[in-house]
């Protein structure tokens, strides 16, 4: 029964959603996650919040917690004046939440999805032919109404699952990670439509998101890390300390990567990332000297200071939390051997790559090569066809139509022994869930043929240098996913291959162990192992040497990054940037196809 | 409680419980029409288990090959072999002696060699009596007994015939003058055809209903489901009211298969059946509910529906093997096994009739299970992650 409470009505105001202290824990078997301790935050109504943070933040644990899907162990909840904990069906009777999978029924048409939402949301027959023009005209879906839900294209469900949230139009709009893995089109198009709601419905929005320029786009922020609130308000709250600290660093005569390795770990360096053709850098201070001197015995060092951004604040956050390893994750390339071969050979030719199933073609005319000692990023949306490419050129699936050589063979066909060259960390984690950390170093040593001294040398070097140490005898699969992904990439290097494969290696991982992992690619990569990589973030591809966007299949441009982006160089964006570029190519690409 | 909301004086709400519960019906419609694998265990697997069970499968022993060894062949040893040769039971093939039978026997080419010594006729005819020597083949525990048995009945008519014959007075103080109520003529098709009704509708029941609750789990469908408006018993008599459809479709299509192809008499009433039928499909759709309620994981619910439901159904229900002739911790067991009350049911409706004393304790259990499965069913499952 729903019992309006005087007092939370009167307080709330303009608070569209208010949690005091809530805790949430999680037991399974003898493991005890603390998915939120004492999280408190409010977001008020008519405004864009922004959950940000890592996978196991405690995201989706709070957004359910909010739509009365769970019930916290600790604390209050109160969504739109209403008791989360005590009414959840009047408070889901008022909100629309889109799970991360858009709970779409995707053996349902378009407008059968749609019709299902609208008969559970109780929206009146009457209603009905109005709103739903309103929503495809909203979501560009009109065309295809009669289209099963598991025929559309990634960005096209997440406008479908947008769509059956907002058949009924709630007073909050609850959206988990409605952009993660959706190209680039698709989530700008989504941010219009988010904003639209906003401004002309005056809907209140709660959005997590795992990209960290999305949290420029909101009006607040709230930044979860480790089931904590570790700051929120505006996004220029989190930017705005940074002001005078960061800078735009080029030295010519040293490449990029080279200049970010000596930069990062130096006192007073928060951040180095590699950013277009310069090297971004986070000070700790405001001190213009201290960047000077840190690029003083440089010759023709430039230093240009540059506007902060959300992830800059973010970063420093963290770092505060979080001091640097002791060794530094740059050396991972000291125990495998300087790979075989002569630098600038093609060690990766694919030609005219294609993988059908049934008569979708995931792959269709792929080409590319790949030099050695190269880290060559392959970029593109959920459903792009990365993972398949990847899949084929490591002799897992084969091809329906082209030629590949990997090191000069098809791995497909290939004996043992080229394959112990390849290494592959696969995009879930695959290794064994319930051996524990040192069992699985074994394993796949002993796997890939290593054994006495060798094979003792190989798992010491594992456990120094990728941290593991502590970890040693915890079950792998009760790991958080930073470790396990370090554990992934041990496994994978053990046999010192030439050649890496690592297939979204970083998605879901906190900002600071990206970087750190981007650390250990360029420190192969300097050593001569081919270096592989598929990735969603645009960003990312900034640090690889060469890259080819993938998108429904197909390359739409290959090249080094500064090359994709002055394909995009226009009068009115001078500067583009990766994802400026993604967006002109589709856009150009897929034109004729959408109209 | 928050379910009663809609009576609470709102009747917009109480329109809206109405549409819900019609939307979810009509989605899970069309997903069944749309999903092959449903389509199968709904309609193809009814079609296939009875086809197998009504056609390749019988429990009767006929046309039995056995070897028959005459040591000196005559004119009583030839009597004797055609009165084999008479029976339905039997498919005799007179091998020339014990070597070859033996090999025979070995490789399984016969079941049994019925041995004629070379003194047989002297013997039958003085006061001690003849002797056949019978040697069944034992792997088949089952089918030996069986082939025993019948030999002994083979012998015994043989032995009254020539007596007739010769106008001998036979001694036998006692006749048996057998008469089978229910099931005439003995075809184990009439009895093993309405149990396989039960495991069908265990299929349709438990193991479809397990597997597509879980699906709606695995896919994150149930998620967005469960926070819009709808309550969690409409959810669940949403996934009741379809498969319970699809099940009773699947029971009319083995009756009508069972009497229209293989002629199995259906003695009782349709509306018992219909009744009885519905109490035990509400038992295997709780059973399927509660199963993927608490596994969430298609995988796991199919495996576990297999070996709640199916297996037991199949093996402690009475349907292929004899209840009371199992051990007595076994036979326990059986009394949580729906399918065990609903056989019981279905072999009396259709071979006896409207037996009351039978079907309605049967039914009482049904019932009582029901309501437990369902009840467990809507407990576990809430409107919470």
């Amino acid at each position: 029964m729903s019992r309006p409470d005087p007092r939370t009505a009167t307080e709330t105001g303009d608070i569209a959603l208010a949690l005091g202290r809530v805790t949430k824990k999680f037991v399974s078997g003898a493991r005890r996650v603390d998915a939120l301790q004492k999280v408190s935050m409010t977001a008020r109504e008519g405004r864009v919040t922004g959950l940000i943070g890592p996978d196991g933040a405690g995201k989706t644990t709070l957004m359910r917690l909010v739509a009365g899907l769970l019930v916290p162990d600790e604390g209050t909840i109160s969504v739109l004046g209403i008791d989360a904990v005590r009414d959840p069906l009047d408070v889901q009777s008022s909100i629309g939440y889109m799970p991360q999978r858009y709970g779409l029924y995707e053996d349902l048409s378009v407008q059968e999805n749609l019709d299902l939402y609208a008969d559970l949301k109780g929206v009146h027959l009457s209603d009905r032919p109005g709103r739903y023009r309103e929503l495809m005209a909203m979501t560009g879906l009109g065309p295809f109404t009669s289209r099963f839900a598991g025929r559309l294209s990634g960005g096209m469900k997440q406008k479908l699952g947008l769509a059956c949230t907002l058949v009924s139009p709630p007073r909050l709009l609850i959206l988990d990670e409605p952009t993660v893995g959706v190209d680039p089109v698709s989530r700008r198009e989504l941010w219009a439509i988010v904003y639209r709601l906003v401004r002309d419905e005056g809907m209140s929005v709660l959005l997590s998101t795992a990209y960290l320029d999305e949290a420029e786009r909101c009006d607040d922020v709230v930044v979860l890390h480790e089931g904590r609130i570790l700051g929120s308000g505006a996004p220029k709250t989190f930017s705005g300390p940074m002001k005078g600290r960061t800078y735009r660093v080029r030295v010519p005569s040293v490449k990029n990567r080279t200049l970010q390795e000596r930069l990062s770990g130096q006192p007073g360096v928060v951040d180095a990332v590699v950013q277009g053709e310069a090297v971004r850098l986070v000070m700790s201070n405001a001190e213009t000297q201290a960047v000077e001197k840190l690029v003083e015995e440089m010759e023709g060092a430039l230093i240009e200071a540059a506007a902060p951004r959300f992830e800059d604040g973010f970063i420093a956050l963290l770092r505060e939390m979080r001091p640097p390893a002791a060794r530094s994750a740059a050396d991972t390339g000291r125990a495998v051997a300087a790979a075989a071969g002569k630098d600038g050979e093609t060690i990766i030719k694919v030609k005219d790559l294609q993988r059908r199933f049934g008569d979708f073609y995931a792959v269709k005319g792929v080409t590319f090569g790949v030099k050695r000692g190269e880290v060559f990023g392959l970029l593109g949306a959920n459903g792009a066809g990365k993972s398949t490419t990847f899949r084929m050129l490591c002799g897992l699936l084969p091809p329906s139509g082209g030629t590949l050589s990997v090191a000069g063979v098809d791995l497909r066909r290939a004996a043992a022994s080229a394959r112990a060259r390849i290494g592959y960390m696969s995009q879930k984690f695959s290794l064994y869930g319930n051996l524990s950390v040192r069992q699985n170093l074994d394993f796949f040593s002993s796997a890939y043929g290593l054994s006495g001294s060798l094979r003792r040398e190989m798992i010491e070097w594992a456990f120094w240098q990728f941290d593991l140490g502590p970890v040693a005898d915890s079950t792998s699969a009760d790991l958080p996913l930073g470790f396990k992904q370090r554990l992934a990439m041990a496994c994978a290097l053990m046999h010192a291959p030439d050649i890496i494969f690592l297939d979204e290696p970083t998605s879901g991982v906190d900002p600071l162990a990206r970087r750190e992992f981007w650390q250990r690619i360029d420190s192969l990569a300097e050593k001569g192992v081919t270096v592989l990589v598929t990735t969603h973030f645009m960003e990312e591809a900034e640090y690889c040497d060469r890259m080819a966007i993938m998108a429904a299949g197909e390359i739409l441009a290959i090249g080094s990054p500064a090359e994709i982006k002055s394909r995009a160089r226009t009068t009115e964006l001078p500067e583009p940037t990766l994802e400026d570029a993604f967006i002109a190519l589709i856009t150009g690409t897929t034109e004729g196809v959408a109209a | 409680m928050t379910a009663l909301k809609g009576t609470g004086g709102n009747p917009a709400a109480s329109g809206g419980a109405g549409m819900r519960l019609r939307g979810l019906i009509r989605k899970e419609f069309l997903q069944v029409l749309r999903d092959p694998s449903s389509i199968a265990i709904a309609f193809l697997m009814p079609i296939l288990l009875l086809l197998l069970f009504g056609y390749g499968i019988s429990l009767d022993a006929e046309h039995v090959p056995v070897a028959l060894v005459a040591e000196q062949p005559n004119a009583d040893t030839d009597s004797f072999a055609g009165a084999f040769r008479q029976s339905r039971y039997f498919a005799p093939v007179v091998m020339p002696g014990m070597r070859e039978a033996v090999a025979a026997l070995n490789s399984r080419r016969v079941d049994a060699i019925i041995h004629i010594k070379q003194d047989f006729s002297r013997r039958m005819r003085s006061t001690d009596g003849g002797v056949i020597q019978v040697i069944v083949n034992g792997i088949d525990a089952n089918n030996a007994r069986l082939v025993q048995g019948y030999v002994e009945g083979v012998w015994a008519k043989w032995l009254q015939a020539e007596a007739l014959a010769n106008g001998e007075p036979l001694d036998i103080p006692v006749q048996v003058e057998e008469r089978v109520w229910f099931n005439s003529e003995l075809k184990s098709r009439n009895f093993i055809v309405p149990g396989l009704i039960a495991i069908i509708m265990t299929l349709i029941g438990a193991l479809l209903t397990a597997m597509v609750m879980a699906r709606e789990w695995e896919r994150g469908t149930m998620e967005a489901l469960i926070v819009t408006p709808v309550t969690i018993r409409e959810v669940v008599v949403g996934k009741l009211i379809p498969y319970y459809i699809l099940g009773m479709g699947g029971m009319v299509l083995s009756v009508v298969m069972s009497a229209g192809l293989f002629g199995v008499p259906l003695k009782g009433s349709l509306w018992v059946l219909f009744l009885a039928s519905s109490l035990f499909l509400l038992a295997a759709l709780g059973m399927g509910l509660l199963i993927s309620v608490v596994a969430k994981n298609q995988f796991v619910a199919g495996q576990a529906a297999i070996i709640a439901t199916f297996l037991p159904a199949f093996i402690l229900s009475g349907f292929l093997f004899d209840i009371s002739s199992m051990p007595a911790p076994v036979q326990v067991i059986t009394h949580a096994v729906a399918a065990r009350y609903f056989i019981a049911i279905l072999q009396t409706l259709f071979l006896a009739g409207n037996i009351w004393p039978i079907i309605l304790p049967n039914a009482a259990a049904l019932l009582l299970m029901a309501g437990l499965f369902l009840g467990l069913a809507r407990r576990k499952s809430g409107k919470r992650l």
